[in-house]
């Protein structure tokens, strides 16, 4: 991820250790995929609980903006900065893969403002608990306030399994009520150039520097 | 004081470790097993002596820390020596 945003900005964004309480005013704060704490518990449960934490939710609170990418979503979700839950895949395997996804509309936000509503981007997963998962009032709920961003979808009419995880209604990713943060369980920084198999992570990232930082 | 907590999927939350499980069970002639669910338990030694305040806190841990309660139900029991 820090490769990725480098790549971008041209500039080496600063790593955050997670004892850390005292964090500086950040443009974008972004929680990346991996493994935390062994993912002991729950995925991201352990690291839900690091004082960092605070930190970022006082950031998130001055309206700052948070990116989340797998692990980075699991622990915004445990954290409850995002409401619901991501469990074990439906079939069982970690699953790693390039997936399509569909931009939604949705409320107004700086990672997906400047992408078409319906556009398609093909961008991998490399997860095991990534089923989204809410209970129908808060479905609801994210339906009405637009904050189902991204969702996986079908290329072709007969394909069976464009939803790598059986996540809800095809959910890859949901925003904050703010839409200032979002979650997502594909990795963008993993398709930032051909060698990767495509591109449409380098242009999901691009997007969301330009439209936070300018 | 040593507290177990068992934790248990919600009604209608997907448990595809129950589904793989069930399915193995019915392959090895248990086909009267219609339904696994799985879950976990966790053992804490409190050291403290009142009961109340055992549960107290043993239920304050489960709501910030062992149970995803948008998935989990929970269940404390204090183990009697």
């Amino acid at each position: 991820m820090i490769v990725a945003i480098r790549k971008i900005t041209g500039k080496t964004p600063i790593k955050i250790w997670h004892k850390e309480y005292d964090i500086p005013n950040l443009d974008l704060i972004v929680i990346p995929g991996g493994f935390t704490f062994g993912d002991y518990l729950r995925c991201g449960a352990l690291a839900a609980r690091s004082p960092v934490i605070t930190s970022i939710k006082n950031h998130i609170g001055r309206g700052g903006t948070v990116l989340g990418v797998c692990n980075g979503f699991q622990i915004l979700i445990e954290a409850k900065i995002l409401p619901g839950s991501l469990i074990r895949n439906k079939k069982l395997l970690f699953t790693c893969r390039e997936t399509t996804l569909e931009v939604q509309s949705c409320i107004e936000n700086p990672f997906l403002s400047g992408l078409k509503i319906g556009e398609c981007l093909k961008i991998p997963v490399a997860h095991n608990e990534g089923n989204y998962f809410a209970p129908e009032d808060l479905l609801k709920q994210l339906k009405e306030e637009g904050r189902i961003a991204l969702k996986y979808i079908k290329q072709k009419d007969n394909e069976e399994n464009y939803n790598p995880n059986g996540s809800t209604e095809d959910i890859a990713g949901i925003l904050s009520k703010n839409g200032k943060v979002l979650g997502m369980m594909p990795h963008p920084e993993r398709a930032m150039n051909y060698l990767h198999g495509g591109t449409d992570g380098l242009k999901f990232l691009t997007n969301c520097v330009e439209q936070i930082i300018g | 004081m040593k507290v177990i907590i068992n934790v248990s999927l919600k009604e209608g939350v997907l448990d595809p470790e129950g589904q793989a499980i069930k399915s193995s069970l019915n392959n090895l002639g248990f086909e009267h097993c219609s339904d696994v669910r799985t879950g976990k338990q966790i053992i804490l030694n409190l050291d403290q002596k009142s009961e109340t305040e055992v549960i107290k806190q043993a239920k304050k841990m489960c709501e910030e820390l062992l149970v995803n309660t948008v998935i989990e139900n929970y269940e404390i029991n204090i183990l009697k020596d």
